[in-house]
């Protein structure tokens, strides 16, 4: 499957609060309440306001967490991608 | 309509019409302590009324109508018509009130600091409540609600919603042993939700009924095996108490900023007990650590 | 006065608000929340010297109101992100659309489903592109269904399965059965965008359906919310272009919904008192029936007439269906009872 580039929403739409294992993330466009576990709290700080498909990802993941980029990580990342973008916290760019 | 009455519970101002008199009565008789603002306009309409006009006499039914309705509601029997006032009460509060976050949950207040006890129902959260408001020498606990628990968005503080506590079953003769008769309402006996016995809070408790509580203890109990008690994280009350709120939605960023401070400042316990008086004898353990 | 013509008097600024007693408003919040209108009521008076209960109560509303428009318009987001990656473009109809277009009446407006207009041979693709985006039907019985498909206007309902809301697909905005049939090839071709981005019907459409919707295809229910939005979007798209009755009249004409459209505004006159121009400005003996119908509340927000009622309900079914099929469907409708 191609991988597909995604955006996130604009900071200021949304309203984190962690709550222990959990993060309650607000949306403001939306009024909904998401509530998401690691690693999509980091997914959508990694991606801050940038075009990213699970390869440019997982490579800022892995310089942030001081990780080694490794191939296996993009298919996870891409599922977790269209997670985020069915709760409507990313969209294709 | 025919018959009508005001009541006043907490912030909510109810206006209640019937095409009968006795549900009127009865609800009259259980709220004649409450204060009666004449001046105010009412938030909200319960109509208890009959499908045809015929059927005010012939196998009286009452059909809970109001600013909201449930579509399929099956209808009472005349001699329940003080449970469809209660259900028609909740109905217009669970679906129109949106001043406070309102949360399925029984509460009581001491020095200004509220327990809130959520749980679904059978989990004793009302039983439990009533006991600790009737509550002799150990103390001066004062029962804010036995269904609805309002926290107010902008200061977090609990608001009480103390309506007539609705016994069920067992918890009827339990409560019954402790009060003053004259403060029981008539025995429903089997209706769809068991039996039912209304209690009138105690005259201070509806004194105090729109004094703010700080919330200090978060309890979701558990009826039945043994007494254990289980620290709860933050996040899982979060979900506990969305689920157990009727208008979290409805409130947007306001709700969400209440509910996660509520959870952050609030200590959380899952607990079980095997009878009433162990489940109090935890709940003043919890509320000594936590009130310290 | 009965509490629905206060209520009306209210919103058309013929009552002052000071002069209601405590039982006056009592009926009114009755009424006006039995309209889904209590919101609406509170954006009109927002500026008005009320009682401390009701001015509390009126903030509340307007606050909820608005968390409810950003819900609505947010599922518009959700559909447009599920269509236009396929080139589908969809027009927005009836509440969300006064939203996105931040109109007057939108003000404190309930919205209900999320109402979309896409072309009729889009319609499948539309369908099938909404299930993959997490729509699913509402589970329906196979008569229900068939007779969507065959004769209405729109897809079956469906809801999406996390946000738990619904959707109504379009492809025009009067049931195929209606004696009437707007062209909805105008209706798509001369939409114009919203200050959201969202396409909406261009001004003479929007009033044209808003008629259509409570006149010839609705049983007048929700009529006073409705003939609100007609009444005030009529009023402000003429202050804007001093020729919009003479484009209303136009656009109505094409549409085969002019009847619709002047009975909408007469009735608009006669409930909210604005001034029509002259061509409009007539008396129609039958206006009788439809204000009664929009009147027909009492002090407990009960529907008063319950046969008038049950009259504008076959009314409205007699004009989407020719009569044998009326009569197969209210039999099938009335067996399931």
């Amino acid at each position: 499957m191609a991988d597909r580039i995604y955006r996130a929403a604009p900071a200021d739409a949304l309203r984190v609060e962690p709550l222990g294992e959990l993060t309650a993330i607000f949306d403001r466009r939306s009024m909904q309440t998401h509530l998401v576990v690691s690693p999509m709290p980091e997914i959508l700080d990694a991606m801050g306001a940038d075009a990213c498909n699970a390869a440019s990802l997982a490579a800022r993941l892995a310089a942030a967490f001081d990780l080694d980029a490794t191939e296996d990580a993009q298919p996870i990342l891409a599922e977790r991608l269209r997670e985020l973008a069915a709760m409507g916290l990313v969209e294709r760019a | 309509m025919r018959h009508s009455t005001r009541i006043a519970v907490g912030p909510v101002q109810f206006r209640i019409g019937s095409d009968w008199a006795e549900p009127i009565a009865a609800l009259e008789h259980l709220y004649a302590g409450y204060p009666q603002d004449d001046t105010r306009p009412s938030d909200a309409t319960v109509r208890l009324f009959a499908a045809r006009p015929w059927r005010r006499w012939l196998r009286p039914s009452v059909h809970i109508g109001g600013d909201f309705v449930v579509p399929d509601a099956l209808p009472l029997p005349l001699s329940m018509g003080l449970l469809a006032a209660e259900m028609g009460m909740n109905l217009q509060v669970a679906l129109g009130w949106r001043r406070h976050m309102l949360l399925h949950a029984s509460a009581v207040a001491k020095d200004g600091r509220a327990l809130i006890m959520s749980g679904e129902s059978g989990s004793g959260k009302s039983t439990l409540a009533a006991l600790l408001g009737e509550k002799e020498g150990g103390g001066d606990w004062r029962l804010m609600g036995d269904e609805f628990t309002l926290i107010d968005p902008a200061g977090g503080n609990a608001f009480a919603f103390p309506r007539a506590v609705s016994l069920k079953n067992e918890a009827i003769a339990e409560v019954a042993a402790r009060v003053d008769p004259s403060r029981l309402g008539p025995l429903l006996a089997a209706t769809p939700k068991g039996d039912i016995r209304h209690l009138i809070p105690r005259a201070d408790a509806i004194a105090a009924m729109h004094e703010p509580a700080r919330p200090a203890l978060l309890l979701f109990p558990r009826f039945g095996g043994e007494a254990s008690v289980e620290p709860m994280g933050e996040g899982e009350a979060f979900v506990r108490l969305t689920e157990a709120s009727t208008n979290y939605v409805a409130l947007g960023e306001a709700g969400f900023a209440a509910l996660t401070r509520l959870v952050r400042e609030t200590p959380a316990f899952a607990i079980s007990y095997p009878d009433s008086a162990a489940g109090i004898a935890l709940v003043e353990q919890l509320w000594a650590e936590a009130a310290k | 006065m009965s509490a629905v013509r206060s209520f009306v008097d209210l919103l058309a600024g013929r009552r002052d608000p000071a002069a209601l007693g405590p039982r006056d408003w009592d009926g009114v919040i009755g009424v006006a929340r039995s309209e889904a209108m209590l919101a609406t009521l509170a954006h009109r008076l927002a500026d008005a010297c009320l009682p401390p209960a009701v001015a509390a109560l009126f903030a509340d509303q307007r606050a909820a109101a608005k968390v409810a428009q950003a819900q609505a318009l947010w599922e518009a987001e959700m559909a447009r992100r599920a269509l236009a990656p396929a080139g589908i473009e969809f027009v927005l109809l009836k509440g969300a659309a006064y939203a996105a277009a931040d109109m007057s009446c939108a003000a404190g407006r309930q919205i209900g489903d999320l109402d979309i207009l896409v072309l009729a041979p889009d319609i499948r693709r539309a369908e099938n592109l909404l299930l993959k985006a997490g729509w699913e039907w509402v589970k329906s019985d196979p008569y229900d269904d068939a007779y969507y498909r065959q004769h209405m206007h729109e897809l079956p309902p469906m809801i999406h399965k996390a946000r738990d809301r619904m959707i109504d697909v379009h492809h025009t905005i009067l049931p195929r059965t209606h004696r009437i049939t707007p062209d909805a090839l105008a209706l798509v071709g001369d939409a114009v965008t919203s200050g959201a981005g969202f396409a909406v019907l261009n001004p003479a459409d929007m009033a044209c359906h808003c008629a259509a919707h409570m006149l010839a295809d609705g049983d007048l229910q929700g009529g006073l919310r409705n003939l609100w939005d007609f009444h005030t979007m009529t009023r402000d798209f003429a202050a804007a272009d001093p020729g919009y009755w003479g484009e209303l009249d136009g656009r109505a004409a094409l549409h085969g919904l002019q009847s619709a459209v002047h009975r909408a505004a007469r009735l608009s006159r006669d409930l909210y008192g604005v001034a029509l121009p002259s061509a409009w400005d007539r008396q129609d003996p039958s206006d009788v029936w439809f204000r009664r119908r929009l009147f027909a509340r009492d002090d407990w927000g009960r529907v008063t007439d319950p046969l008038l009622e049950q009259a504008f309900y076959i009314r409205s079914h007699w004009l989407r269906m020719p009569p044998a099929m009326l009569a197969r469907h209210l039999w099938t409708k009335w067996r399931k009872r």
